[in-house]
């Protein structure tokens, strides 16, 4: 079977970055300890996945389920923002963003 | 700040004397559906914020996406006049990042299956060269939110405090149509960048699949240029320059980004593959964010729709139902009307080829209503800083107004008056004519007199023409007009004062 | 608490249904017995995120009135039912048992509450489960874990353990749950009462807050077949704002279950879901199971299916995958929990704040785990060869279907094990889903109803797996065991469970 390579400190580090989940120091040792068995017990699914078989993404195959172009279902600006951590004017307030323009 | 902030701009001449451009372009356009790509709220522009939403396209937990029917077949429109196959089967991936305009913080577009695929485009610039753009796909995907950016202080995102998001955008369907590279422009690259846009402005426009307004964003352009040594090279590193918004700026990234890419090369640096942005005030490029974990988009099939099989069946009934495409019109039009090409591309710049040819419709000349609409028209609406369409006159009046002068009613001048009075509401052109008693006097008795009048007044001009010098009559039919406001038959006036003077 | 309400609200759903029908009692007061037993016996178990008595009893109040002008209504109007927290309520708070949502209402229902709604069941409130469905005992609730009423130390099962234990401890006789991996079976099976898990799409996904959509799908979870099979006629249907809802007409599920023949029906026993790792005395009572059906005139008949073995690997890999992405939109923009760090708190580090404190360590492990295996140069070796292993374990679904009309297999390998018995060693607590998992790869359906009382006098579960589309023999097996296994117990399983005498709310 295929070896993956291992999943270190960095590693985890980096994927809690892709993911915007912040991590203590000992969560990812922890996760760091713990994700090389999680992987290599699943990595067995390369065993028996060959080229000859295809992929399968839905379980009941279906295609050219459409809406048709009506409106319905729409919220009131006061339903939308009744959630929201914070709003001004209509909109939903948020954090600096950094980056693009 | 990295080293290509100094780099000097090479004269745009020289860098394309010793470089090859190669262009890129993407371009976005919305659609002009009644709802959204995948539920039911409204795809409207101008609204209150957030209120043309719904819990799917403000991703809230537990919504749902399906597929709009007509976006679908917009798609398919798109792809069947950019020449392109139309997929037996594809399907929708999640395009994953994270930032505040996406609802899911995922993008719903297409990857690896594109809806179109493998087309083309002629350009035709200024000059009537046509250039072949080859297209390599057209795919669906969603719209993100509208960011405003608060408490900076230039509305800009650097410097701002925070910023107000309006998700009325989001999930507005989108087709996003890629070229492939595409060489030989020259010189001649940035007219061929805008012409590009422009012709895809003008098909969705055809096609009526949108209002494909530039300053509304409703089509956007990311430009990727790359510079090579010589056309037989190899592509060389190309950047993106995201989001331009007018045929102007167009031009101006295309022809700013071989300058500087030029100066990059000659200090001996690297280009660096980068999104850039477009400004305005500058006319220059700057660099956007790096490219880090952007570049990890993580795609994969959104497991919460299945695919899109769009039957041959329907895909020829779109095909049949396709209106003729502007560039055939345009060639029809122009065997039709026997213009000019100049004035053809005259025309089609200012808008003014539907209203032309409703006007020829409506039973006038090509050319009286070119003249109409490309000279008197065109006139007011740069004076009023509109659109010819938007004036308050349609083709039928205008049509009515030179039938007047054809049928020699009124004459030009008066022509003109009538039209002032039309645009101000006053009516249509006959009952205007009628009205305020404008038509053309022609009865000899009301004329004689006139004329006797003139004759009498001007003893000096009168010997000039009975010594032979005819066109001086010029100089008698003046006074003439005024003294009639211009509603004389200036024809008859003349027949008249020739009998009276016995010369011919 | 009356004797006869007592009484009443251990009965099945059918029966209360038709004690309502024949006046006995009314709905109103049959919801505030459920709400008397909530208040009496779910400070122990701690089955219930919210109850919601105001909105129950209103619910149960306008049924009675519609009832007695003579309104032709709903079978199941007037009885109540619990919803796992999950499923999405209009004006209900709504956590999926995590603290990233605590306090958000949502502004929508469910298609299938909305059905609920029409239907008339009165909504008591909303049962705990594992965060985001995210673990097999519910210990992962953010809330705090819920108790099993066979014995308090023990995990009712997970995701939906809230849902199960309700049922089980006759706060609800009817619950709804959702299945991604086997969250409503393995409850059914070590809580003793019954979970379906119908055909992917038979019931709308619309207003789930999803983990894993291509695997999520919800059903009922109730004491008896015929209650099951009642409630998953009135939640199914086509829903047109859930893209993989199916078409296809709502089978007879309640005559399937009334009908309790099995002569002839071929009962496939799965050898990879048998023997190693499944504990004696469950594997004994599932045993027993299969004789009482065979005495009954059924054929039982042994199956292969050799790529179950991958099954387990494939889960683990397209789950984390989808819920990674499903749960990117929790990032404390637009609703929900936003904590603000110190120092620079941009949106990216207000996000990455607020999900390292609202994601508890089940979620953010299983979200790093998927987004690993989508990253790029990591596709096609793990989510890539993960849905190919799905399409092999469809066929092996196929070809044993070839051969016998539903499959069986215990439910879960083990009783209830004790609270924090697993929770440090997430591999041990993921077997827990061997036999269930293959079920919601490929689609199909599956049954859990109890089998006997197995290791420490705890439930056991068998299940029934049906082809795609066939749910309605799922109904007709069960309820025939059923009624045998009763037979011999001289009763329903639950009877025998230790009574709740304290744990007032
Ligand atoms: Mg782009
Ligand atoms: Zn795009």
């Amino acid at each position: 079977m295929c070896l993956m390579p291992s999943i270190g400190r960095d590693d985890v580090a980096r994927l809690a970055d892709l993911a915007r989940i912040q991590l203590t120091d000992e969560e990812i040792d922890r996760f760091a300890g713990e994700f090389d068995s999680i992987m290599d017990a699943v990595a067995s699914v390369s065993e028996v996945a060959t080229e000859d078989v295809p992929a399968t993404s839905h379980p009941i195959a279906m295609t050219n389920v459409f809406r048709e172009d009506v409106v319905e279902n729409t919220l009131t600006q006061e339903q939308a923002l009744a959630g929201a951590p914070d709003a001004q004017d209509g909109r939903f307030a948020v954090p600096q963003i950094l980056g693009e323009e | 700040m990295s080293a290509a902030t100094d780099i000097e701009l090479v004269d745009y001449d020289e860098a394309i004397s010793r470089f090859d451009p190669v262009l890129g372009i993407e371009v976005h356009v919305e659609l002009g559906t009644a709802t959204k790509m995948f539920d039911g709220a409204p795809n409207i522009f101008a609204a209150e914020p957030n209120t043309a939403i719904t819990p799917t396209s403000l991703g809230l937990p537990g919504a749902l996406p399906v597929v709009n029917h007509k976006a679908v077949e917009y798609a398919i429109r798109i792809g069947l006049a950019l020449n392109c196959s139309i997929a037996e089967n594809c399907r929708f991936s999640r395009k994953q990042y994270f930032y505040p305009d996406l609802t899911k913080n995922f993008q719903t577009s297409q990857y690896d299956e594109p809806i179109c695929y493998e087309g083309w485009v002629d350009v035709e610039l200024e000059d009537g060269e046509i250039i072949r753009v080859e297209i390599e796909r057209a795919h669906m995907e969603e719209d993100a939110g509208k960011n405003t950016h608060v408490g900076g202080s230039t509305g800009r995102i650097h410097g701002a405090t925070h910023s107000q998001v309006d998700y009325n955008r989001a999930g507005v369907p989108l087709v996003e149509i890629v070229t492939k590279p595409i060489p030989n422009t020259k010189g001649r690259a940035p007219e061929v960048a805008a012409a590009y846009v422009r012709t895809l402005r003008d098909i969705f426009r055809a096609l009526d699949v949108s209002e494909a307004k530039m300053e509304r964003g409703n089509v956007r352009a990311d430009i990727n240029v790359s510079l090579r040594e010589n056309p037989e090279a190899e592509l060389g590193t190309r950047t993106e320059t995201k989001n331009v918004n007018s045929f102007r700026s167009i031009e101006r990234t295309v022809r700013y980004e071989i300058s500087r890419q030029a100066g990059v090369l000659d200090a001996g640096e690297k280009i660096i593959q980068e999104t850039r942005h477009f400004h305005e005030d500058t006319g220059g490029t700057s660099s956007g964010r790096p490219k880090s974990d952007a570049e990890d988009y993580r795609y994969f099939p959104e497991p919460d729709l299945v695919p899109v099989a769009p039957s041959r069946e329907w895909v020829e009934e779109i095909r049949g139902s396709l209106p003729e495409l502007p560039a055939a019109r345009r060639r029809r039009l122009l065997g039709e009307w026997g213009f000019t090409d100049l004035e053809m591309r005259d025309a089609i710049n200012a808008g003014a080829l539907d209203l032309i040819e409703s006007t020829v419709a409506a039973g006038t000349s090509a050319q009286s209503a070119r003249k109409w609409w490309m000279g008197e028209l065109a006139r007011v609406a740069r004076e009023q800083d509109s659109e010819l369409e938007e004036l308050a006159v349609t083709p039928a009046q205008i049509a009515e107004l030179q039938g007047l002068v054809d049928g020699k009613k009124i004459n030009d001048k008066i022509a003109k008056q009538v039209l002032t009075k039309v645009l101000s509401g006053q009516g249509d052109p006959a009952a205007i004519v009628e009205k305020d008693g404008l038509a053309v006097v022609s009865d000899d008795s009301v004329l004689t007199g006139a004329v006797d009048q003139a004759i009498a007044d001007n003893p000096d001009v009168v010997a000039k023409i009975q010594g032979g010098k005819i066109q001086a009559i010029g100089a008698l039919i003046g006074p003439i007009m005024k003294a009639t406001r211009g509603q004389a038959d200036a024809g008859r006036v003349r027949e008249i004062i020739m009998e009276k003077l016995g010369v011919s | 608490m009356t004797p006869p309400m007592n009484d009443i609200i251990r009965r099945s759903a059918a029966a209360q249904a038709a004690a309502l029908n024949a006046g006995e009692v009314s709905s109103e007061e049959l919801t505030r017995a459920h709400l008397d037993r909530i208040s009496a016996v779910d400070g122990d178990l701690n089955a219930f995120l919210h109850v919601d008595q105001d909105a129950a009893l209103a619910t149960a109040r306008d049924i009675d009135s519609r009832r007695a002008d003579g309104e032709e209504l709903h079978a199941l109007a007037g009885v109540p039912i619990a919803v796992k927290d999950v499923v999405v309520t209009e004006g209900q708070p709504t956590t999926a048992g995590s603290k990233i949502l605590e306090g958000w209402i949502p502004p929508y229902d469910a298609t299938l509450v909305t059905a609920l709604r029409e239907a008339g069941l009165p909504i008591l409130g909303k049962t705990n489960m594992d965060e985001f469905a995210m673990g097999s005992s519910t210990e992962t609730s953010a809330y705090g874990p819920t108790r099993n009423p066979w014995d308090r130390d023990r995990i009712p099962g997970g995701s939906g353990g809230g849902s199960a234990a309700a049922v089980g401890s006759y706060e609800a006789p009817l619950a709804i749950g959702t299945d991604t991996g086997g969250s409503i079976r393995q409850p059914g099976a070590v809580t003793g009462t019954v979970g379906v898990k119908p055909t992917y799409g038979s019931v709308s996904r619309y207003g789930l807050i999803a983990m894993a959509s291509s695997l999520d799908q919800a059903g009922p979870v109730t004491r008896t077949v015929e209650d099951s099979a009642l409630l998953h006629e009135l939640i199914a249907g086509h829903d047109p704002h859930d893209s993989t809802s199916l078409t296809d007409p709502v089978g007879s599920f309640a005559a399937a279950a009334r009908s309790k023949d099995v002569k002839g029906l071929r009962v496939g026993v799965i050898e990879e879901l048998e023997g190693e790792g499944f504990a004696p005395e469950v594997s004994a009572r599932f045993t027993e199971s299969l004789e009482q059906l065979e005495r009954a005139g059924a054929e039982i008949v042994r199956v292969s299916c050799p790529n179950f073995r991958y099954a387990l690997g494939a889960y683990y890999l397209i789950m984390p995958s989808e819920a990674s992405s499903n749960l990117a939109k929790f990032d404390g923009m637009r609703f929900g929990l936003r904590v603000i760090p110190e120092d620079h708190p941009t949106a990216e580090n207000v996000m990455k704040a607020t999900r390292g404190a609202g994601f508890g360590d089940e979620v953010k492990r299983r979200i790093l785990l998927g987004t690993y295996a989508l990253s790029a140069g990591y596709f096609d070796a793990y989510y890539g060869s993960a849905q190919k292993v799905r399409t092999l374990v469809q066929r092996d679904f196929a070809a044993a279907f070839e051969q016998v009309d539903v499959l069986a297999s215990p439910t879960s390998p083990t009783v209830a094990f004790r609270l924090g018995e697993k929770v440090d060693d997430p591999m041990a607590m993921y077997m827990n889903d061997i036999a269930t998992i293959p079920a919601n790869l490929a689609g199909t359906p599956g049954i859990s109803i109890p089998s006997g009382l197995a290791e420490d006098g705890l439930p056991a579960g068998i299940q029934f797996l049906a082809p795609a589309r066939a749910d309605e023999r799922l109904y007709r097996v069960g309820g025939a065991l059923e009624a045998l296994l009763e037979d011999s117990w001289g009763g329903p399983l639950l009877a025998k469970a230790p009574e709740l005498t304290s744990g007032a709310k």
